[in-house]
C-alpha cells in the first residue's frame, strides 16, 4: 500500500531557525555581528586588522579555513582575541560550529571570516546581523555577474586593495552597475588593506548600523 | 560537499514523516527548487543516496519541479523570467534592468510517497 504525505518543509528551514535564535541571542547580549565573505588571498584578515582597531567597542574573530590557524595567530599578535575553525575540506561555516566554539561574549563585535569560496558561505546563515564583501581590483570587475548570490545578500562592501588600480584592468563603473542590478543598497567603499585607507568610513557605517553609535 | 547537508536535511524529513506514518519505507520524495536556489539536483542525488545508505530511503526516488527565477524590473515593475546572461527588462521601450526576487529561490520537500510493503 502506498500513501502520498503532503510536506510543505523548506530543506534549509532548520538551519535559518537555528541561525535566527543565535542572531537574536547575540542581540540580547548587545554583539553586532559581521559575517565576512571573499575569495581566498582578498586581504579580509588584513582588513580586519585595519577595521577593529576604528571600532569603539572589544571585538572578538573566529577564523574559518580548510587548514592551518595562521589568521588567528596574526589576529593574536594584533592583541586582538581569536580562535580558529578549521573545516578540513569543507566549504562553508555553519551555526552550531559558531555557537560551540564562541566563548562567554558581550557588548562588542564578533566577526567571522567564513571559508574563502563565493558560493556557498553565501547560501548559509550563521546567525549573522550583516554580510560584508571584501572584492578586490585585481580580481577583474565581472565578479557582480559571475558571483551574483554573494553581491546580493551582501549589506557593505569594502573594494580592497584600491591603491593598484593603476596597475590593473578594472573597470570600476562596470563592476558598480553589476552590483546595483543585484543589490540597489549596499554601499561600495573603496579601501587599502596595505595603508588603511578607506576603513575609518567603513567602520563608521558599521558603527552606525549596529546602532551602538548612539549608546 | 555543498549539498550533503541539504541531503542530509531532506533525508531527515522522510525519516521522521515515514515513522509518524508507520510506514516500511518512502517510495519517493518529490522536491521543488527554484533555478536560483544554489543547489544542484543532480549532485543532491548523489548525496542523497550515500546518505540514505542502511535506512528506509535507502531506494528512494528524488523527484523535482523547477521553478523559473523571476526578476522584477526597476523601471516599470515588470516580473519577468530571467533569460541567461540578461537582466534587461523585456517591455519594449523600457529599458530597466531586474532586480532579484525570491521566486526562484524555492527549495523545499513538497510531499513523499510512502509505502507499507511489509519489508521492515
Amino acid at each position: 500500500m502506498s500513501t502520498k504525505v503532503d510536506i510543505y518543509e523548506n530543506v534549509l528551514n532548520q538551519n535559518e531557525r537555528l541561525a535566527g535564535e543565535f542572531n537574536q541571542k547575540l542581540s540580547g547580549d548587545g554583539v553586532f555581528f559581521i559575517n565576512i565573505l571573499w575569495s581566498p588571498g582578498a586581504g579580509k584578515t588584513t582588513c580586519l586588522l585595519n577595521l577593529i582597531p576604528l571600532l569603539p567597542q572589544q571585538s572578538f574573530v573566529i577564523e574559518g579555513d580548510i587548514e592551518s590557524d595562521i589568521d588567528t595567530v596574526k589576529m593574536r599578535d594584533s592583541g586582538i582575541p581569536a580562535v580558529q575553525i578549521n573545516t578540513e575540506g569543507a566549504c562553508h561555516l555553519e551555526t552550531p560550529q559558531i555557537t560551540s566554539i564562541l566563548p562567554e561574549f558581550k557588548e562588542g563585535f564578533l566577526f567571522v571570516e567564513n571559508i574563502g569560496n563565493l558560493v556557498c558561505p553565501a547560501e548559509f546563515l550563521i546567525g549573522e546581523h550583516i554580510k560584508l564583501l571584501i572584492p578586490t581590483v585585481v580580481e577583474g570587475s565581472d565578479k557582480p555577474y559571475k558571483y551574483p548570490l554573494a553581491f546580493e545578500k551582501a549589506d557593505l562592501i569594502l573594494l580592497n586593495k584600491i591603491d593598484l588600480l593603476p596597475y590593473v584592468d578594472f573597470d570600476i563603473d562596470y563592476f558598480s552597475a553589476g552590483v546595483r542590478r543585484l543589490n540597489p543598497d549596499a554601499p561600495i567603499l573603496q579601501v587599502c588593506g596595505k595603508t588603511g585607507q578607506g576603513f575609518r568610513e567603513a567602520a563608521e557605517w558599521i558603527l552606525e548600523r549596529s546602532g551602538k553609535k548612539y549608546l | 560537499m555543498h549539498e550533503f547537508p541539504a541531503a542530509a536535511r531532506i533525508l531527515e524529513i522522510a525519516l521522521e514523516k515515514a515513522q509518524e506514518n508507520g510506514a516500511d519505507r518512502a517510495t519517493e520524495i518529490h522536491l521543488v527548487m527554484g533555478d536560483r536556489c544554489g543547489y544542484l539536483f543532480e549532485s543532491l542525488k548523489l548525496c542523497f543516496e550515500a546518505a540514505a545508505m542502511g535506512t528506509a530511503c535507502e531506494k528512494t526516488e528524488l523527484t523535482v519541479e523547477r521553478i523559473p527565477a523571476q526578476l522584477q524590473c526597476d523601471r516599470c515593475g515588470t516580473r519577468f523570467v530571467k533569460k541567461p546572461f540578461s537582466f534587461d527588462c523585456p517591455k519594449e521601450g523600457c529599458g530597466g534592468s531586474g532586480i532579484p526576487t525570491d521566486t526562484g529561490r524555492e527549495f523545499y520537500v513538497k510531499y513523499i510517497e510512502l509505502s507499507n510493503d511489509g519489508s521492515k
